[in-house]
């Protein structure tokens, strides 16, 4: 069985896999990371995004072997110094979350979001959440969280200024 | 009010374990020594079974055990079950078939189980499912309800496949008042079948353990005692106290997770015949599409008769339900004691009468669906009084208006059979055309069509019963359990208080609202209270979390047993304060002897009931409490949503522009719970009038079993909701005066969305009123189009 290694969430790792082993499985049997989740199997719900390399990217999508040395970070190495992060400090404050499963998926998302848009407008986050499925907010709340995030973390990027 | 007590929109407790990937659902769950099994399931909608040979499975490498129908029957394992009794109108049972835990000798809907494989691992149990040969002949299936009557037999002994031909109301009275009708509007529909499509899949992993001869259970259920006296008293799994059922965290039910599945009972069992090593099952999201129960899919002709001045005078219904291949666990309630019971709607309709046919079919078995029965109700009067607003040429607010039943005549005995206890709703109504500027939408029609657009507008006022429900009225009317629940109030020397609740949370924030109700009521600090569920080993029994009966069935439970605390703590306090009990009074976390300064903390009084040093006389030691809590009535939470949307009529496209919800809950606990609770329904009913529906083709394969065929909405298909609760009309019915919120949205909604796409389009588009059907109907429509 092939071997792989990557750094997940700032951590050197490197376990065998059987050549079909999808980066989620991995993620979630390998490390024991499991607030990566599984929601489907056609790579449409979203739940199991996590950040590659810097970009979203559907962990259901991809090879564990395809991630070999690559920079993983998952919805557990989002918080720093026990600091939640400004999206998942918004999604608590705003309600942007009720069952959880979809959640780690939508913070992953929409963290490339931001980082590509620091200020966009409802209808472009609605637009950058096709690839995510929740079922019990009606998104109302999680576009709202998206929107707050934003607005905190200009504030945090000016003050530095 | 405390400051994170009743009325607060405190954010939720339970938020930071899900926001840092550290929730536990079942399928994050591994255990030592686990193996993993997978379901082989009928390709074919109707088969009988003619090999299985396991010897094809069992030389795959890392399989275990192969298990198949025959197996489960030799060990004596029972059926599936039904557990509401619904008679016909000439009195016999309806006709519940058997529905064993993995098919014996005939398959009847595309993914039946037929076999369970277990292996060291996944992938293995995959290869070995994979493996397995299993050989069918194939019979002729019937899908459809509207063919089901003459269609082939899904159970040999169940003529016409009718399940049952049952009725509710006075038909005379209402043959009476169609005779003297001025005015009869009529419609037939079809009430979409939908999949439910929790974002977590289910899961389950059942273990043995030979030393004390117990099972574990970790399952994916809205109700772990419920699941656990079904498998032990019908399916015969294991002895009901040596099964313990554990749902952890789970990601979503809305009814779904009711019900008491096939998998659950074969990996519990299957663990035993392996030796005791753990059995481990999650579902592929094309096996939820297939396995999961579904929800309405109704064909349902309505007639309404009026006087001239546009008054109801009676309502007649007819209905055809699906309930699939085999009876789910509450599906014979839902098109009859939760459906049209509720027909009266929010108006003083004299005369109603239903008849609901329920039949088998080829197809996955269908059951509660958020709402369950109360959307269909919902959707059928407000279309249909549209329909009858439009044809007698009278506004469609105004038409309701006459109709409502008045705010004094409460409580109301509709004629099938509810007696509703609060409701304004002219105050909803006229709360949500204000909010919703009613008067302002010509001018933006007219607007809308100088852009070529084609705009419409939709009223709907909702009715629900919640809080289910009132045991004796539920067993008399077929239940087999009772619907009361329970709580436990655990407090420890250093005063924290621990709250066990029957109910079951999952994503209705009960940790939050629960604490808050307690930190209000005990005067403890919000922090120092944790709520536990889920865990039969642990919390007291109760019915679970369904038909929005959390807060105004388990919250009262809670309520209760915290008024025993209180009253006990009363007479410690007495003791220690030298007063008699009579003079103590219990305010904010308080006893106080009334008049005086002499008092102590609820702290002070938990600690003496566990370190008794100076205690009265009679008193037993300690601070815990339980309560058991039967409503004597549901609930009835009512409201008015407004949608407007806008058509374009080169493609068919329905945009919705505003959607307006004005609900009377009663109290509410926390806001910002409530209206998430509400977004989320409104999403689900638009979902289900604009883009869901699950479609069989006539041999009953699911063509829409993936996220690629079947339309969930997603954040571009929905708008930003106005979400209103109004300060409504508390209900008696429990001391908080709640009424229950979680399945509003999902009930109001349908009608609001096609209520304006009528308005919009001239004629009314089934659902879902997806792009080809709304331009297939403008093409067909008598109306004018929109400038081009």
């Amino acid at each position: 069985m092939p071997t792989v290694t990557m750094t997940v969430n700032g951590r050197q790792v490197s376990g065998e896999v059987e050549p079909r082993t999808l980066l989620v499985e991995f993620l979630r049997e390998g490390l024991g990371l499991t607030g990566t989740h599984v929601g489907c199997d056609t790579s449409q719900c979203g739940c199991c995004v996590v950040h590659v390399d810097g970009k979203s990217v559907k962990s259901c999508t991809m090879l564990a072997v395809q991630a070999d040395g690559a920079e993983v970070t998952t919805i557990e190495g989002l918080a720093a110094d026990g600091q939640l992060h400004p999206l998942q400090q918004a999604f608590h404050e705003n309600h942007g979350l009720q069952c959880g499963f979809c959640t780690p998926g939508m913070i992953m998302s929409s963290l490339e979001l931001l980082q590509r848009n620091p200020d966009p407008t409802e209808a472009e986050v609605r637009e950058w959440l096709e690839g995510n499925l929740c079922r019990c907010t009606g998104y109302h709340n999680i576009v709202k969280s998206i929107l707050a995030a934003a607005a905190a973390m200009r504030g945090t990027a000016q003050a530095a200024e | 009010m405390a400051e994170k007590g009743i009325g607060a929109a405190v954010p939720r407790k339970e938020d930071h374990r899900f926001v840092t990937g550290h929730g536990r659902y079942t399928d994050d769950i591994n255990l030592p020594n686990q193996t993993h099994a997978v379901f082989v399931r009928s390709p074919h909608a109707h088969a009988r079974i003619t090999r299985i040979d396991k010897e094809s499975a069992l030389a795959v490498p890392g399989v275990i055990a192969v298990f198949t129908g025959a197996d489960a029957q030799a060990d004596g394992l029972g059926s599936l079950i039904c557990g509401w009794m619904v008679r016909s109108r000439d009195g016999s049972d309806m006709k519940a078939a058997p529905h064993p835990v993995l098919a014996v000798d005939r398959v009847r809907y595309v993914g039946d189980p037929v076999a369970v494989v277990i292996a060291e691992t996944l992938q293995q149990a995959r290869d070995g499912a994979e493996a397995l040969e299993v050989e069918y002949e194939e019979l002729p299936a019937v899908t459809s309800v509207d063919r089901a009557h003459d269609g082939p037999l899904v159970h040999d002994d169940v003529p016409n496949n009718l399940i049952y031909d049952w009725e509710l109301g006075d038909a005379a009275a209402v043959d009476a008042a169609f005779a003297k009708a001025a005015r009869v509007v009529t419609q037939e529909h079809v009430q979409n079948r939908l999949v439910p499509n929790a974002l977590e899949p289910r899961a389950a992993i059942g273990s043995y353990d030979a030393g004390s001869e117990e099972f574990t259970l970790y399952l994916t259920s809205q109700n772990p005692h419920v699941h656990r006296l079904v498998m032990s008293a019908f399916v015969a799994v294991a002895p009901e106290h040596k099964l313990r059922v554990v749902a952890p965290d789970v990601g979503g039910g809305f009814g779904s997770k009711i019900f008491i599945y096939n998998e659950e009972c074969v990996v519990t069992w299957a663990s035993r015949k392996i030796g005791g090593r753990p059995v481990k099952w999650r579902e592929e999201r094309s096996e939820a599409f297939l396995c999961d129960c579904h929800g309405r899919d109704h064909v349902t002709k309505a007639e309404l008769a009026l006087d001239a001045e546009g008054n109801f005078l009676a309502l007649r219904v007819t209905t055809k339900a699906n309930l699939g291949a085999y009876m789910s666990t509450f599906s014979s309630a839902v098109p009859t004691y939760l459906y049209a019971t509720l027909l009266a709607g929010q108006y003083r309709t004299p005369a109603i009468y239903a008849n609901v046919r329920a039949y088998y079919t080829n197809t996955t078995p269908v059951d509660a669906y958020r709402g369950a029965g109360r959307p269909e109700a919902s959707f059928l009067l407000e279309t249909l009084i549209d329909k009858a607003a439009r044809e007698m040429g009278i506004d469609r607010a105004e038409i309701r208006r006459r109709n409502f039943i008045p705010k004094d005549a409460f409580p109301y005995q509709t004629p099938v059979a509810l007696t509703y206890d609060t409701g304004d709703y002219e105050a909803t109504l006229d709360r949500a055309l204000e909010l919703a500027d009613y008067k302002g939408f010509p001018a933006r029609k007219a607007e809308a069509e100088r852009r070529g657009k084609l705009r419409g507008i939709g009223i709907s006022c909702y009715i629900e019963a919640c809080g289910i429900a009132p045991s004796q009225v539920a067993i008399s009317l077929g239940a087999g359990v009772g619907l009361w629940e329970s709580a436990r109030i655990r407090c420890t020397h250093t005063g924290k208080v621990q709250v066990l609740t029957g109910a079951h949370s999952h994503g209705q924030g009960h940790e939050t609202t629960f604490s808050q109700l307690v930190a209000e009521k005990l005067g403890v600090p919000y922090e120092d209270v944790e709520v536990i569920h889920g865990d039969t080993a642990s919390t007291p029994i109760g019915m679970g979390t369904y038909g929005s009966r959390s807060l105004a069935v388990g919250g009262e439970a809670i309520m209760r047993a915290c008024d025993k605390i209180i009253a006990k703590g009363a007479k410690i306090a007495a003791h220690l304060l030298e007063a008699s009990e009579a003079d103590i009074e219990f305010e904010a976390g308080v006893f106080r002897v009334k008049g005086t300064d002499k008092q102590k903390t609820i702290q002070e009084v938990i600690f003496t009931a566990y370190v008794p040093a100076s205690y009265p006389e009679g008193v037993e030691p300690g601070m815990d409490e339980s309560a058991f809590f039967d409503p004597p009535n549901f609930t009835y939470p009512a409201g008015t949503y407004v949608c407007e949307v806008e058509v374009d009529p080169e493609t068919g496209t329905v945009s919705i522009e505003t959607f307006v919800a004005v609900d009377d809950f009663g109290r509410v606990i926390n806001p910002m719970v409530v209206e998430g609770q509400v977004h989320g329904g409104l999403a689900q009913g638009i979902g289900q009038a604009l883009l869901e529906g699950a479609v069989y083709d006539d041999s009953g394969q699911l063509l829409t079993g993936s996220y690629m065929d079947y339309c969930m909405p997603r954040a571009d298909d929905l708008p930003s909701f106005e979400v209103h609760t109004s300060p409504g009309t508390p209900t008696a019915t429990n001391s908080m005066g709640v009424k229950g919120c979680g399945e509003a949205g999902a009930i109001g909604a349908p009608a609001a969305v096609i209520n304006a796409l009528t308005d919009a389009i001239g004629q009314r588009v089934e659902m879902p009123a997806t792009p080809e059907r709304v331009w297939r109907a403008i093409r067909t429509s008598s109306m004018p189009q929109a400038a081009e």
